[in-house]
């Protein structure tokens, strides 16, 4: 009996942990929905998220049944069609309701569904298969060139949806993969130093001293880089460092909004900074126990924004408190643990890669989600992975599972 | 490639979990500061986060009359109020509750700058009994208002007692500035004038709150019971010395087209019976506010209906003042109480080489204080003045109080004019003063003009024993040191033997006067104004009470423009003092024909006439 049941869920714990966070969301989906004047935003969702963890849980027992070799074949054709999917959503999607401006879902008629979801895995598959086929480790800059290419495309179409929450998953997709592969830290924060310079160019002094830092670094680290790797790398700074203004002001106001307010959530609480302190006033009101399952008054009256989806975890604070906190962030821990461990125990370097790139995207969606209800980090659209009301998400990160169970069944 | 060697493996994966471990960790931390260090605070901030105070109007006390009659009292009222929580939804509501309430595009500016984003907005004050009908109908139509039953005044004796009473009207920004007025909040009513602005602390009460309970949008979702409710503390109830059917008696017989006052007060503790001016206004027609239209209908009127001219009206007192240069001579003992005048009026008399006439061009003859009081000579207290002396005479005005106000428990009182000393010239005329002024003052006339009270002050004083406490409208007022003639008993009873020879059978006022069941004494004067030289002002300051017995009421009646003390002024006070003297002692109330002169000219016996 046991043998059967690990037959058909792959690894008992990670599937349980996850079988009860999907659960644990679908109740506190419910509790958003119990206010003191029901919207028929929130009122049901439980029910439509259920459906969804329904078909997420046939399409795991499905993939349970699909070769590993197979998985690793459609790598390639699913990033493509993925990519494909994502340039279509740019032109004829739709936003998720009542969003103008943002276009993040592919309305197909009979269901809604958004491609960037979709791409998330595609593209882990597809970096996992171009890495894990590599005979030599990526430790050189000229290395990383594909792969940032290979998450560059579809993180461009994401951020142009625009979607700046999936774009950071997919950063997180990146970083992690290459660090599974063997580059070494430094590498990946070269890699990393044209953002680094967009984001400290707002300050003139402080980024005139990081070029000088990087440029230090460079010639100290000149014997593990070519002349042209060092160059790019000053050149790239010298462009994200200048261009930032641009970027700034192509920003949509509201997008911006979110930068200013993470800065300092309480410049304007009527105003951008609404959702951060609303949502902090949730979560710290909820104390040490909490004010109890569905009777969180700041949800209740609707100060909470977004509160099935992506500040879920505002109503998980104000209604179960810190114990809840402190559970769910533990459940959370338990899950990432479950996926180190799989990708440490696979010697395939496919399985390893895809499981490990699953892993961060998923910790840049557990911290940016759970992070910005207390104004940690800034807002952005990210939901949190099981627990936020969301079909196309559920059922990825169900196929996501199911795929990292599959490829580890054979190690 | 090294991703296969289990070592690597190991090692990157004890990294990553070390990355999981800060990662989640700084979460754990960050939650710990919100949820268990600083949890109280926003504890705090969630219970205000929903819940909207509203402010529970006390009810105003309610004002009766000495005989407990409801002067001014409270009936249901509906204010309406807008909880929105921004600027444009403000605007929105205010928009679409345009037509309902009739607001004016002004008034929803005038709104919207007193818009605060956590306090409910009063959009209107007592909104009709419709449009609150149509309001709750469509409630689902008009998300964030909230109607609220507030009391609203009711001034039970309308435009007979506007002037003393007052009127409440929504505060002004103007008043909230106030350091009386700093616990008070926008929206609020507040007296104006009178009564209501003089006792507005205690009729006031203290507001109470209520907590409403909203949702993020500014929806009422709920009333919370039991949280930090206040009722408030309804405003004290206050009765006055007013008689209440003797003031709408005198509104009825004031006549229609004439202004001016009547003061009457209770010689027995200086509490005012009755204090009316004409023309009047109706009070309850400000309590749901004035368009600006009808205030500036109100405040252009030439007859200045607002004026208050019992207590604020400045005439010169004319005759009326005799009353006050006989006391000083008394006081003074220029004159003995039955002295007989050196020289006799002859229709007047050469002073200083210029000749004064008198008012009756006959003469009165050789007269002594009584009989010239009576007659009201001119020749007489032309030196009567003369052997007081200007600075006596100045000197003892002034300690009388005929330079200040009487002190009398109302907002606004003028102080009389009087000179207090020579230099009183020089500062208003740029010139100083002959002795000859003293004969104009002691006529009552020169630089001399009082307010009607103030001269029933005076006339009290001859009414009692020669003091007079401080007129007052409160019953049970603090006792307050009231001033003295400084004249004998018996000089006092000279004084009255010449006021009851203006109303005795050959008197000038005895038609107009002169009552079936009453004693009555006073004195007649007309006083030259600037407005119409042809028309001078009517006084008759007089005081009544049973044949024989102590004056039980004094009054005092100013009518302006209305020529003769004796034949307009005078009946009003004989009119009004029978009224209140009948009620007093149980008899029947009058028909409007009361003094003798109305049983004559309607041809009625009245063969109780001497």
């Amino acid at each position: 009996m046991g043998n059967l049941f690990k037959h058909w869920v792959g690894d008992p714990a990670l599937f349980l942990a996850v079988l009860l966070m999907t659960a644990f969301g679908v109740a506190m989906i419910y509790s958003a929905g119990v206010l003191n004047i029901p919207s028929p935003v929130t009122e049901g969702a439980w029910i439509r998220q259920a459906q969804w963890a329904a078909m997420a849980l046939v399409a795991f027992m499905i993939i349970r049944l699909i070769g590993p070799r197979w998985i690793e074949w459609v790598a390639v054709p699913a990033y493509v069609v993925s990519v494909l999917l994502l340039v279509m959503t740019l032109i004829v999607g739709t936003g998720p309701g009542t969003a103008s401006g943002v276009t993040s879902f592919l309305d197909l008629g009979f269901i809604r569904f958004q491609p960037s979801e979709f791409a998330k895995l595609a593209t882990i598959l597809a970096l996992a298969r171009y890495l894990g086929t590599r005979p030599e480790d990526p430790v050189t800059l000229r290395a990383l060139v594909a792969p940032a290419a290979i998450v560059g495309v579809p993180l461009a179409l994401v951020i142009l949806q625009p979607d700046l929450g999936t774009a950071l998953a997919f950063v997180g997709i990146l970083f992690a993969a290459l660090f599974w592969a063997g580059t070494p830290i430094g590498l990946m924060v070269l890699l990393l130093s044209p953002g680094i310079s967009l984001v400290l160019s707002f300050d003139p002094i402080i980024w005139a001293a990081s070029f000088v830092f990087l440029v230090g670094a460079l010639y100290l680290y000149r014997y593990r880089l070519f002349l042209v790797e060092s160059l790019s790398v000053v050149l790239a700074n010298l462009v994200a460092g200048t261009i930032s203004t641009l970027l700034w002001n192509s920003l949509a106001d509201y997008q911006q909004n979110r930068i200013l307010v993470y800065l300092d959530p309480s410049v304007d609480p009527r105003g951008a900074g609404y959702h951060v302190v609303q949502s902090m006033v949730a979560i710290g009101s909820g104390g040490p126990t909490g004010k109890g399952f569905t009777a969180g008054t700041q949800k209740r009256f609707d100060f909470l924004p977004e509160q099935h989806t992506d500040f879920i975890f505002s109503v998980i604070g104000e209604e179960l408190g810190y114990l809840g906190t402190i559970l769910t962030l533990s459940l959370f821990a338990f899950i990432l643990y479950r996926l180190v461990r799989m990708a440490e125990g696979e010697d395939d370097p496919f399985a390893g890669l895809v499981t490990f790139g699953i892993f961060g995207a998923w910790l840049v969606h557990i911290f940016v989600n759970i992070g910005m209800t207390v104004g940690m980090v800034p807002v952005t659209g990210i939901p949190l992975p099981f627990v936020s009301y969301g079909g196309t998400f559920l059922l990825m990160s169900w196929v996501a599972i199911a795929v990292a169970a599959r490829l580890a069944d054979d190690a | 490639m090294r991703l296969v060697h289990a070592h690597n493996r190991r090692r990157r994966a004890a990294g990553a979990l070390g990355f999981v471990a800060i990662a989640l960790g700084a979460l754990a931390i960050q939650f710990f500061r919100v949820q268990m260090l600083h949890s109280n605070d926003y504890m705090l901030k969630s219970e205000s986060n929903r819940l909207r105070p509203l402010p529970v109007a006390a009810p105003r006390g309610t004002i009766f009359d000495r005989n407990d009659r409801v002067m001014a009292d409270n009936v249901p009222g509906y204010v309406i109020y807008v909880l929105r929580e921004s600027p444009e939804s403000t605007r929105q509501i205010l928009e679409s509750l345009r037509p309902h309430l009739g607001l004016s595009d002004e008034r929803i500016e005038i709104l919207m700058e007193r818009y605060q984003r956590w306090e409910p907005l009063v959009v209107d004050i007592d909104a009709d009994f419709q449009a609150v009908s149509v309001l709750e109908e469509r409630r689902e139509d008009f998300p964030g208002i909230v109607i609220e039953m507030r009391p609203k005044r009711r001034y039970v004796a309308g435009s007979a007692v506007a002037h003393v009473l007052g009127y409440v009207n929504e505060i002004t920004v103007e008043e909230l500035a106030e350091p009386r007025f700093s616990e008070y909040e926008p929206g609020l009513l507040i007296g104006q004038v009178g009564i209501e602005r003089q006792y507005e602390e205690r009729l006031q009460g203290r507001r109470g709150v209520r907590y409403l309970e909203v949702d993020a949008l500014g929806r009422i979702v709920g009333s919370l019971a039991g949280i930090k409710e206040d009722p408030g503390q309804p405003g004290e109830d206050i009765r006055l010395t007013l008689d209440l059917e003797l003031m709408e008696w005198i509104h009825s017989i004031f006549p229609d087209s004439l202004g001016g006052a009547v003061v009457a007060l209770d010689p027995s503790d200086g509490g005012v019976l009755a204090l009316y001016s004409a023309p009047t206004f109706d009070p309850n027609s400000f309590v749901s506010g004035l368009t600006p239209e009808e205030w500036a209908i109100i405040e252009t009127d030439p007859r200045k209906p607002l004026f208050n001219r019992t207590v604020m009206g400045l005439y010169p007192p004319g005759s009326t003042w005799k009353l006050a240069a006989a006391a000083i001579a008394l006081d003074r003992g220029a004159v003995g109480p039955h002295e007989i005048m050196e020289e006799p009026c002859t229709g007047g008399l050469l002073i200083d080489g210029l000749y004064r006439r008198c008012w009756l061009p006959e003469g009165h003859g050789y007269l002594d204080l009584a009989g010239a009081i009576a007659n009201s000579c001119n020749v007489y207290f032309y030196q009567l003045g003369l052997k007081i002396g200007l600075a006596a005479m100045l000197e003892a005005g002034t300690r009388i109080g005929f330079a200040e106000q009487c002190g009398i428990d109302l907002p606004q009182e003028s102080r009389g004019i009087f000179p207090e000393a020579n230099d009183f010239w020089q500062r208003e005329f740029g010139y100083d003063p002959l002795e000859g002024e003293v004969l104009s003052l002691a006529i009552g006339q020169g630089p001399n003009s009082q307010t009607p009270l103030k001269m029933a002050q005076f006339y009290l004083a001859l009414a009692r024993d020669g003091t007079a406490p401080t007129p007052h409208l409160i019953e049970n007022p603090e006792p307050t040191e009231g001033w003295r003639l400084n004249v004998s008993t018996e000089s006092i009873e000279v004084l009255r033997e010449g006021l009851r020879g203006v109303t005795s059978p050959g008197g000038t006022a005895y038609f107009g006067t002169a009552l079936e069941h009453w004693e009555i004494l006073g004195k007649t004067g007309t006083s030259q104004n600037a407005q119409d030289s042809l028309r001078a002002h009517a006084w008759f300051a007089g005081m009544a009470g049973p044949w024989g017995g102590e004056p039980e009421i004094v009054v005092v009646a100013l009518v302006e423009f209305g020529e003769s003390g004796s034949g307009v002024a005078a009946p009003i006070v004989a009119k009004t003092a029978d009224f209140y003297l009948r009620r007093k002692y149980g008899m029947p109330p009058p028909d409007s024909i009361q003094t003798l002169g109305e049983h004559y000219n309607l041809g009625r016996p009245a063969p109780w006439a001497r």
